[in-house]
């Protein structure tokens, strides 16, 4: 089973060279401290920047300098600052490569929500329908279950949805899967110590098992 | 050129009546017109419809206005720093409309680009869907969303000079430019208020033309939500 840690360190293994990535509020902001450093990617922060590098020191922090969850960054060399209209013309105009974010749920076509939670407040949609319905590859790092340890990987998502059809990959604390075009989580990887027995009991949604499933390697 | 500049924030909006539609830039804390802020609480107009991304926290930023119950309707992409802001939602004092932030900026956008409406993709499928027409385009259903347009879009920028031409600083840009471009009458308030000439055009971000009040702020707390750093 993998800690939040050990999702985002799965996940940075699918960040290939050139890309210019989108990183989620949460675990996927932990992603950025696992990209293999041979690699040229570029993050963008929707509230304006691309190329966001690591958190300042003290002496270096900067009001006027943070990322989508109002953290204070640094900028890589070579970054470029622009207003959110342009940052959403990165975004929906399909320019980003890879968005990288949490939910609540996923349903079995690819419909993700995690915006919010009927009863409870409401706290806005932020930028997170824009970028579903546009990425072209949707990585979503989850916990499986619920605490009380209801399935969240389900047949379709009974929280109101984000977006629809387009989460393409889960990372969990149980498993790596794919969403199929036609519907259904692909198993791939098990995590380290987890049974497919365990994923199959923790997924309500439909699982697709074929051949021997190996233990992912971190 | 033409002077914009009013001697400070109590004047730039003192005549900003009640019901008012306002504008107010920012993301979070970063790039909010702190100045404006401050004289509305002053001023006390009340019943304003404020259009920001954010709702600011419990004590500062729009939060302030929130707390003095200035505010009517707020219409935004994320609201959650704020007890405030859900203690008033939850008892049905203040109206919230809730936008995907992408669309709640290109309808600024196209707002002050004279563009009534649009298609985007974002929110088919989901509540924000409700209502509204969807049509497909490429085989790829996308939903018509109108412009929005404000009586007074308050921006904050880095640098500006007595035209009104504006340069922004860092992640402090965010929503100010298009906000700038959809007010009515848009009123800038700037760190460093400089004369004509002494800005590069080649590095202004706003132009002159979209701006009708320009000043230079004082005091600026620059607050930080998230102090985050490394060791």
């Amino acid at each position: 089973m993998l800690d939040k840690t050990g999702i985002a360190k799965r996940i940075a293994k699918e960040v290939r060279d050139g890309m210019y990535i989108n990183l989620g509020i949460g675990i996927p902001t932990l992603v950025a401290n696992f990209i293999p450093a041979h690699l040229n990617v570029v993050l963008q922060s929707e509230n304006g920047l691309l190329g966001i590098g690591p958190f300042p020191k003290e002496a270096e922090v900067d009001a006027d300098l943070i990322n989508a969850g109002k953290q204070t960054i640094t900028m890589m060399p070579g970054s470029a600052l622009f207003s959110s209209a342009d940052s959403f013309a990165m975004i929906r105009g399909g320019h980003v490569d890879l968005t990288i974010l949490g939910a609540m749920e996923v349903s079995e076509n690819g419909d993700i929500a995690n915006w919010k939670v009927p009863g409870k407040m409401v706290k806005g949609m932020g930028g997170a329908m824009d970028l579903v319905a546009s990425a072209k590859h949707i990585i979503v790092a989850m916990q499986h279950c619920s605490r009380d340890g209801a399935s969240k990987l389900l047949k379709t998502c009974t929280l109101p949805i984000t977006g629809i059809k387009c989460v393409t990959k889960i990372v969990s604390d149980l498993a790596v899967l794919d969403i199929l075009p036609q519907g259904g989580f692909k198993l791939l990887e098990r995590a380290p110590g987890v049974s497919v027995a365990e994923i199959k009991n923790a997924t309500a949604g439909k699982l697709i098992v074929e051949g021997e499933i190996p233990e992912m390697v971190l | 050129m033409i002077d914009k500049v009013v001697a400070g924030a109590e004047q730039a909006v003192k005549d900003i009546p009640n019901k008012a539609t306002l504008m107010l830039g920012g993301f979070g804390l970063c790039g909010i017109p702190e100045n404006c802020i401050q004289a509305l609480l002053k001023t006390g107009v009340k019943g304003l419809t404020c259009i920001s991304n954010n709702a600011g926290v419990d004590d500062f930023g729009i939060g302030l206005l929130l707390k003095t119950k200035q505010v009517k309707k707020m219409i935004s992409s994320y609201v959650g720093e704020n007890s405030e802001f859900e203690r008033q939602l939850l008892s049905g004092e203040l109206e919230v409309d809730l936008i995907p932030q992408g669309t709640l900026a290109e309808r600024i956008r196209a707002g002050g680009a004279g563009i009534p409406a649009f298609y985007t993709p974002a929110g088919v499928g989901t509540e924000v869907a409700d209502g509204k027409e969807m049509r497909d385009f490429e085989g790829k259903p996308h939903l018509l969303e109108h412009w929005l347009r404000a009586d007074y879009a308050l921006v904050k920028a880095w640098k500006g000079d007595t035209s009104g031409n504006l340069i922004y600083k860092g992640t402090a840009r965010n929503f100010n430019p298009m906000m700038a471009t959809a007010g009515k009458i848009t009123i800038a308030e700037v760190e460093e208020l400089v004369s004509v000439g002494e800005l590069d055009p080649n590095h202004i971000h706003t132009p002159g033309i979209f701006v009708q009040r320009i000043f230079q702020g004082k005091d600026y707390e620059k607050r930080i939500e998230q102090r985050t750093i490394t060791n």
